[in-house]
């Protein structure tokens, strides 16, 4: 089996889908009345334009690649988490309590905070699994349905229970500057969490290429019933991997908690859309982690352009949005894609 | 003693209003399962419908122009869903996704291109639907409040919930239907069209659920916020799973919904944080789905 071959295509697939969403998108922009070549164009440079526009695409990537990477991991062994928003508020949530109980204790505050919220979103998403394999809830509801009380609870205590009354605002009080995650120095608000990020970018890859773990995992993904007659316990595996995917999403929480806003603010994690951003990111990407980087980047890229572009033409930055959910809806009918591809007869190539 | 309090007139009047987008959205989702479709784009197309139904409202002064655009407006979405689930032949669950993310990215654009606001929509222009009292009903206790003094899409949702059940089994077209659902091969060995009979379940959903989000942003309130179906779609997933995809199960499934929201607000009336109130929906539905043990499914 070809495996550069096959690459191809599976590269191709996706670029199709993004060249179709960006054609349909100028024939958007056209037809509610702004010119999209300007809007395009203000939307490259202000992603890729000079050095303040690439570290705001890599700060903005650092939350989407995150989400983009707890779901692909699900995905991957076959399991929809659509519930990685709730998973991320708790983890978010749980970091801010710790590094505000804890506040002298430095590093150690720091890595309890992260620990603890990992585990929050962990055990958030893998009572899903549970629930699944015990009484035959299915994981693509709950986990979706379990956003809203997540978020509730969350909302609930920072508006009555944890507020910060000075401050009049639904959000807890500010953490230590010694727990903090450090800024990287580059300018922009680019922090030590975006190499946290690249680091589990990277071990998810290693796991899941090299490691008997892995192998389950694509295995399972591939063909559940297949990975069950060879011998995995999916149930098991489910759980496992339901826990990873939620710790991720958790971590992504501590990060943007401990790195960018300092406090637990109501609403901070979900505004941004970031894990239905990264969902979308780990449908473009076939829920490959080196793919997930990619993906997650340019999803940061359009975002970021989409603010330059609203200044520069009046376009809606939401017009990003938009996109995206093109790009996806095209991701969807790449099985159709592909066979137009493969229809087309290639030299030099054995299947 | 405080609990029995809470039934009152007011609760059996919001009972139906709470109920009723649920209940068309989820006549929409139960067609498309017994075609063998499995449609979780419901939320996307009930918030399509309700942007589209305060733009009508707006554009021609009247609701009932903002009811035929939200119809309109969902059914478009839905072509876009079959387009890309039946003829492109995407995966489902994927392709339900992206419409949902699609809806809410497309209205949050509208609202800021074609309106200039961000967030809510509000303006005197918006033509709210109408409510009708019944007579003899209207003044008897609990049960007037109950069931009169409603928008015409309330008893219009009843009237499709006894429509479904009568096309569904009593005839040829839900017969078909349900063979393209349950045996797709051996519907089309009969000649059956199995895409026309998606593409019909899958436009009619756009239908019910256009109309479904008429009756949010213009007969529970009069006005578009960013979001606003806030999950009633996916409960309304739940719903014809918890109603077995049958129009009798799935209408109890949604007064049981509908019934959960109505409380909830009643006791925001009573100082409970809305926080806690507004979780009660989505915690009354997922306990619903422990209830009810599904049957191995076709997954992602």
């Amino acid at each position: 089996m070809s495996r550069r071959a096959g690459l191809s295509v599976e590269l191709s697939a996706p670029l199709l889908a993004v060249g179709a969403a960006l054609l349909l998108g100028a024939a958007f922009i056209a037809a509610t009345g702004h010119d999209p070549l300007a809007a395009y164009g203000a939307l490259v440079n202000g992603a890729l334009g000079g050095r303040s526009g690439v570290w705001a695409t890599l700060t903005r990537a650092t939350p989407i690649v995150g989400m983009g990477l707890a779901t692909a991991v699900a995905f991957r062994a076959g399991f929809f988490n659509l519930g990685g928003e709730g998973q991320l508020v708790l983890g978010g949530l749980a970091s801010a309590l710790v590094a505000l109980a804890l506040p002298g204790g430095g590093a150690l505050t720091i890595l309890l905070a992260i620990a603890t919220a990992m585990v929050a979103g962990g055990l958030w998403a893998a009572s899903a699994a549970w629930s699944q394999d015990r009484f035959g809830v299915p994981l693509l509801l709950s986990t979706l349905l379990m956003n809203y009380p997540a978020r509730l609870l969350a909302s609930y205590l920072v508006n009555h229970r944890l507020r910060d009354v000075e401050s009049g605002l639904p959000q807890t009080e500010r953490i230590a500057p010694a727990v903090r995650l450090g800024e990287l120095g580059v300018g922009s608000r680019l922090h030590v969490g975006a190499l946290i990020i690249l680091v589990a970018v990277i071990a998810a890859a290693f796991v899941i290429r090299r490691t008997r773990v892995g192998y389950r995992i694509r295995m399972t993904g591939l063909n559940a019933r297949f990975a069950r007659a060879g011998g995995v316990d999916v149930p098991r595996l489910g759980l496992g991997v339901m826990f990873g995917s939620g710790a991720l999403a958790g971590l992504v929480g501590a990060i943007q908690v401990l790195g960018v806003h300092h406090r637990f603010i109501d609403g901070s994690l979900t505004q941004p859309l970031w894990a239905w951003t990264g969902l979308m990111v780990a449908l473009l990407s076939g829920s490959r982690p080196l793919g997930v980087l990619a993906a997650g980047v340019f999803f940061a890229a359009v975002q970021t352009g989409g603010f330059a572009m609203e200044r520069a033409t009046a376009v809606p930055r939401e017009l990003s949005r938009v996109l995206q959910a093109l790009i996806i809806l095209l991701v969807a009918a790449q099985e159709s894609f592909r066979s137009l591809l493969r229809w087309r007869p290639r030299a030099g190539r054995s299947a | 003693m405080e609990v029995l309090g809470l039934f009152d007139a007011s609760l059996a009047n919001s009972l139906l209003r709470f109920a009723t987008p649920i209940l068309l959205a989820a006549l929409g989702g139960l067609l498309c399962e017994r075609a063998g479709v499995l449609n979780i784009g419901l939320e996307g197309l009930m918030l399509a419908g309700a942007f589209s139904a305060v733009l009508g409202s707006y554009l021609w002064g009247s609701s009932l122009a903002g009811v035929a655009f939200a119809v309109a407006g969902a059914v478009l979405v839905a072509a876009t869903f079959a387009l890309f689930a039946v003829t492109l032949r995407g995966n489902e669950i994927v392709v339900g996704i992206a419409i949902n993310l699609l809806a809410s990215g497309l209205t949050v654009y509208l609202l800021r291109s074609l309106f200039g606001v961000k967030g809510a929509f509000q303006d005197p222009a918006i033509r709210g639907l109408p409510t009708i009292r019944l007579p003899w009903i209207d003044g008897l206790p609990l049960v007037g409040p109950l069931l009169s003094g409603h928008t015409p899409l309330i008893y219009l949702a009843l009237l499709a919930t006894a429509a479904t059940q009568l096309i569904l089994f009593r005839h040829v077209v839900g017969l078909r239907l349900r063979g393209v659902g349950e045996h797709a091969e051996a519907a089309t060995t009969l000649g059956v069209s199995v895409a026309r009979y998606r593409y019909g379940a899958l436009l009619a959903s756009g239908a019910l659920c256009g109309l479904a989000g008429a009756q949010l942003s213009l007969g529970n309130v009069t006005l578009f916020v960013e979001n606003m179906s806030a999950g009633r779609g996916w409960i309304a997933v739940v719903a014809v799973m918890f109603g077995r995809a049958h129009p009798i199960g799935v209408l109890a499934a949604c007064l049981l919904f509908g019934l959960t929201e109505s409380l909830g607000f009643r006791l925001q009336g009573l100082q409970m944080p809305s926080q806690l109130t507004d979780a009660l929906p989505y915690l009354v539905t997922l306990a619903s789905l422990f209830l009810f043990r599904a049957q191995a499914r076709r997954g992602g």
